[in-house]
């Protein structure tokens, strides 16, 4: 069974079709490198994937379930844009809150663990507020990686990322691969993507202009793709 | 799990507003500003403040509650936390309950206060029907918070979002406003409620009813695009 | 074969609003009515289309939310207009009406009042419609805020009638204090349809207007995308 199943999918956007007949199906454990400029609508495809968007048109499927069903959104991870953590909470009880809302047996032990593990225990009950940039980074990948996703959907990760936070997000990466875990990543940063990727897509113009394995030749020559593919 | 992700979300809400204060300080110090204002526009010894005590009080609840209602849904969006809890296991009735939950507590502290407030300013009497009195509150905000909440959550992502929500919320309170005012006015009067006027006691019910199954039906299509 | 449909149906608005204006102006004899003045000709129909508006973009916006299909959402905000406009007719007329039956410009007659309050919340529709951009987003939201205030517009009507039932003030109706004759209420049901067909007409146009508004919207996103 295909951890994510894309058929068929158009959005529109009033008249405007954000995203045109996008077909993509992605394999159990694959790391897939979502490619594209900006507006060619990586934001709006990784959004309807993770259930905060509804297509006009199509299917999406993840592990053969809809994506709105509790069972599903149970087993997906979003790290997004924003931090997706409070302010006035600490970061121990945005990590428990989170923990609740997923239902894992023991919420409180599960954060601990994972503040260990990206290097917040020292200030786990620090308000988020007072978090410098790279902590609350950090957290965020805390948060999106708390409950064991099967399906990671991260868009942009490694945009404003300072180094410590990256080295914390690409180790945990390949923790959840080795786990088997499913990664859709949307990027700019062809480099650490490309290195990561197992699989790439390139969208342009809300459409799939390439979807393939990833090639030695990509990560050689990181322009190949959009200079064969893209639209110069 | 719907009960349970509702009282989990009402429980952060409420330790958020209650570690800040923001809103509810804010909301406090407008009611008793308004408390005081009135009290230029009409003669507060007079007989006449019997007649329209219940007006006053909500008058001063809802303009008051404007503020707590405002950040209802506006404090998810600064971290982009909406989408994180949009797409979480939890029912997406349960965030609105546990939201309108969390300020239906918060607008009742508020009101308790001001009661009081009133009660010192206006030299109103209200223990004797204070259990009555605190029903009417209950029930009533439970109207104002459902609207509000919802209409929060309809106007999270707009730019006007502060302008637009009493403009879209007042009009739409005016059934529930006019209920509470005339019950707590009788109230306040000594009346009983159960007589002639029970009819408004069956007004807010149903408003309460009809709405809040209005607002767990639709709240999915508002915030899932 | 549209437009040749909308100039028909304005012609025949025309015709039968003018030949109401000629019966309720010319034929019928003043002393019939006693209690009501003839501008109730025009105050009852607009309230008639205004309610009649908003009960149909209910069903429309739930029609929108069923299919997705965003005609539904041009239709539902063209009636939602249009029935705002109505609605405006008959708190001027009604008020018009006060100030030559009673004297005074507003009475919070329950009616009117009742009105009021639709005009206000419709009028949040309309402003909810201009705050947002993008039209997938604004048909959405605007047609769960369109199903909320049908759904209050009962909830208004009865609340306000109760409780003018308990504190009167001056009313105007056109039954109690010497109502009209026999055959004097025709014109009112007559005058009805020609605003139904106006009003038509103007949401045809209006429609028409959103169609085209959102045809631009999406050229506009396709110029700057990408």
């Amino acid at each position: 069974m295909n951890a994510l199943e894309i058929d068929a999918v158009w959005k529109y956007f009033g008249d405007f079709p954000a995203l045109r007949e996008v077909g993509i199906h992605v394999s159990p454990g694959s790391v897939v490198a979502l490619l594209g400029r900006n507006g060619a609508g990586k934001t709006t495809l990784l959004r309807i994937i993770a259930g905060l968007s509804k297509p006009s048109r199509g299917t999406v499927r993840i592990l053969g379930e809809e994506t709105r069903k509790e069972s599903t959104r149970r087993r997906i991870g979003v790290l997004g844009h924003g931090i997706s953590l409070y302010d006035e909470l600490s970061a121990a009880e945005n990590l428990e809150l989170f923990g609740r809302l997923y239902n894992l047996p023991d919420p409180r032990g599960r954060a601990v663990a994972m503040l260990e593990r990206t290097g917040l225990d020292r200030v786990r009950d620090g308000l988020v507020r007072e978090f410098s940039r790279g902590m609350r980074q950090r957290l965020a990948v805390a948060r999106a990686f708390l409950h064991d996703p099967q399906l990671l959907l991260l868009d942009e990760p490694f945009t404003a990322l300072d180094d410590r936070a990256i080295a914390v997000l690409q180790s945990m990466l390949k923790e959840m691969r080795a786990k088997g875990a499913t990664i859709v990543m949307s990027t700019h940063q062809l480099r650490e993507a490309l290195e990561l990727a197992t699989h790439v897509a390139l969208l342009k113009k809300g459409e799939i202009a390439f979807s393939g394995e990833r090639t030695q030749e990509m990560v050689d020559d990181t322009g190949w793709l959009y200079r064969t593919y893209g639209d110069n | 799990m719907l009960l349970r992700s509702a009282l989990t979300i009402a429980a952060k809400d409420l330790r958020s507003e209650l570690r800040t204060k923001e809103a509810l300080n804010a909301s406090l110090a407008f009611s008793i500003v308004i408390l005081v204002l009135f009290s230029f526009a009409f003669d507060p010894g007079s007989e006449e403040i019997m007649e329209f005590s219940g007006g006053l009080l909500w008058l001063v609840y809802s303009f008051a509650g404007a503020l707590v209602l405002n950040r209802s849904f506006a404090r998810e969006k600064d971290n982009d936390c909406l989408d994180a809890l949009v797409s979480s296991p939890a029912p997406i009735g349960a965030l609105f309950l546990g939201k309108a939950l969390a300020n239906w507590a918060l607008l009742l502290a508020v009101e308790l206060v001001s009661l009081a407030a009133f009660g010192l300013f206006y030299n109103v009497r209200f223990i004797a029907q204070f259990w009555p009195i605190l029903m009417v509150m209950a029930l009533a905000t439970w109207a104002m918070t459902v609207i509000g909440t919802m209409f929060s959550a309809l106007t999270v992502n707009l730019r006007l979002r502060e302008l637009m929500l009493p403009i879209l919320v007042y009009p739409f309170l005016i059934p529930a406003l006019m209920a509470a005012m005339l019950l707590t006015t009788d109230l306040l009067a000594g009346m009983s409620i159960w007589g002639n006027d029970s009819i408004w006691v069956r007004v807010l019910v149903a408003f309460d009813f009809v709405f809040t199954a209005l607002a767990v039906v639709f709240i999915d299509v508002v915030l899932v695009g | 074969m549209r437009d040749r449909l909308v100039y028909l149906l304005a012609a025949v608005a025309a015709g039968l609003l003018m030949w109401n204006i000629y019966k309720i102006f010319m034929v019928l004899p003043v002393e019939a009515n006693v209690g009501a003045y003839k501008i109730v000709y025009f105050h009852v129909p607009a309230a008639f289309t205004a309610f009649s508006g908003f009960f149909v973009a209910l069903a429309a916006s739930a029609l929108f939310l069923a299919t997705g299909d965003l005609k539904y959402d041009s239709f539902a905000a063209g009636v939602t207009e249009v029935a705002l406009a109505f609605a405006t007719v008959n708190l001027v007329t009604g008020s018009i009406w006060g100030r030559f039956a009673w004297g005074i410009w507003w009475t919070w007659d329950a009616r009117l009042t009742s009105m009021l309050t639709c005009w206000l919340m419709y009028a949040g529709y309309m402003m909810l419609r201009r705050a947002i951009e993008e039209p997938t987003q604004r048909a959405r939201l605007s047609a769960v805020l369109s199903i909320f205030g049908c759904v209050n517009v009962g909830f208004v009507y009865k609340s306000i009638e109760w409780y003018r039932t308990q504190h009167p003030s001056p009313v105007l109706s056109i039954r109690e204090g010497g109502g009209m004759g026999p055959g004097m209420e025709a014109p009112i049901y007559w005058n009805w349809l020609a605003f139904a067909c106006f009003a038509t007409v103007l949401i045809m146009v209006r429609m028409r207007q959103e169609q085209v508004s959102r045809e631009i919207d999406s050229l506009r996103r396709e110029a700057h995308a990408f």
